[in-house]
């Protein structure tokens, strides 16, 4: 009795066993596309940089070949603005960022880049000789650094301290030399 | 022969004609058409106007982005190439079809397995709504057992010796 009690149940026992690996794979599949949903809504519900955050690292290769990393300006404020040669309002505040530039240059604590978004070569370089401007400038190759700091339109211009801090945003065209040199000046006294 | 010449003159008329109109046809033979710009062009996507091809967006920059496109084709770039300098220029995001890579693979996979993985749970569920059905028609044909009563089995026991 007790034998034919084994020989029935060792089958059961057997099939019970027996790994189901299309309902696990079927599982697995889904979880992962559940966790790269999750990873995709994190990184969307991420907000700009905000005031008082460190800005992460980022490299612009200027018109003229020359690379330049936030990293290596450590110790010097950075005006870091973006414009394009399209954007009207952009012309407003063109040759303030260049007087200013030239205000700041001899002192070497200040350093002015100009990051040119979604913009055609010929027609940025047309841009930059109109308004003589002379600080470094290059294209947002890939909207890299414009997408790290999830821009909403150009011109915008973003004031970074010494320790790579972001201390102040300006939204839309400067109004005067004097407005970036509020901006500016407070950094430099620190 | 009179009636050649005025044949003769007719057909090298007509000749000119053609001839001129073939000139007129081939303009600039370096200068792409606005056919062949935007046929790329409805391949991009500015990150300026969101949503609006490149080839009906009215947009300063987007003309612009044209134009390069222009000057591009008149330089002899084939349309991937131009295609590949957008995506370096501008990110991959300008590009109305994603490149198969990376991540971007999920968007060409899971459809199709999304799509298959539905049939199958569709096929599965069609089995099953059928196979009860079916039991029951066989049970219902089926005569009903006698209830297993021991006064009735022996009532026909009875029965039976009489």
């Amino acid at each position: 009795m007790s034998t034919n009690t084994t020989e029935t149940v060792a089958p059961e026992a057997k099939v019970r066993a027996r790994p189901h690996w299309g309902r696990i794979l079927v599982w697995v599949g889904v979880l992962g596309l559940l966790a790269i949903l999750a990873l995709g809504l994190r990184r969307a519900q991420q907000g700009p940089i905000t005031v008082g955050d460190t800005v992460p690292n980022f490299t612009l290769t200027t018109f003229d070949g020359k690379t330049i990393n936030l990293t290596d300006l450590k110790g010097k404020v950075v005006v870091l603005n973006f414009w394009a040669s399209w954007c009207k309002p952009c012309e407003q505040e063109a040759a303030d960022l260049e007087a200013a530039w030239r205000l700041y240059q001899p002192d070497g604590k200040v350093v002015f880049l100009g990051a040119d978004y979604v913009d055609t070569e010929p027609e940025a370089l047309g841009y930059l000789k109109k308004f003589n401007i002379t600080y470094p400038n290059g294209p947002d190759l890939g909207t890299r650094i414009s997408q790290a700091f999830r821009i909403r339109g150009v011109p915008e211009t973003y004031i970074i301290d010494d320790e790579n801090v972001l201390r102040s945003v300006q939204i839309g065209p400067f109004g005067s030399l004097s407005q970036i040199q509020g901006m500016i000046d407070p950094l430099l006294g620190q | 022969m009179k009636k050649t010449i005025p044949a003769l003159l007719v057909f090298l008329a007509l000749a000119l004609m053609t001839a001129g109109a073939v000139l007129a046809q081939s303009g600039n033979p370096g200068e792409p058409t606005d056919d062949q710009v935007n046929t790329i062009a409805k391949q991009l996507y500015c990150p300026v106007c969101e949503n609006i091809p490149l080839d009906v967006c009215g947009t300063q920059a987007c003309a612009q982005w044209r134009d390069l496109i222009r000057e591009k084709l008149g330089q002899g770039w084939s349309e991937a190439q131009i295609k590949q300098y957008f995506a370096t220029q501008y990110g991959d995001r300008v590009l109305a079809t994603p490149p198969a890579r990376g991540l971007n693979w999920l968007v060409y996979i899971v459809p199709p397995m999304a799509i298959l993985a539905g049939i199958y749970i569709l096929y599965r569920a069609f089995q099953s709504w059928k196979r009860p059905s079916a039991e029951e028609d066989v049970k219902a044909a089926e005569p009903v057992p006698p209830p297993a009563d021991d006064y009735v089995l022996r009532l026909e026991e009875e029965l039976k010796k009489r």
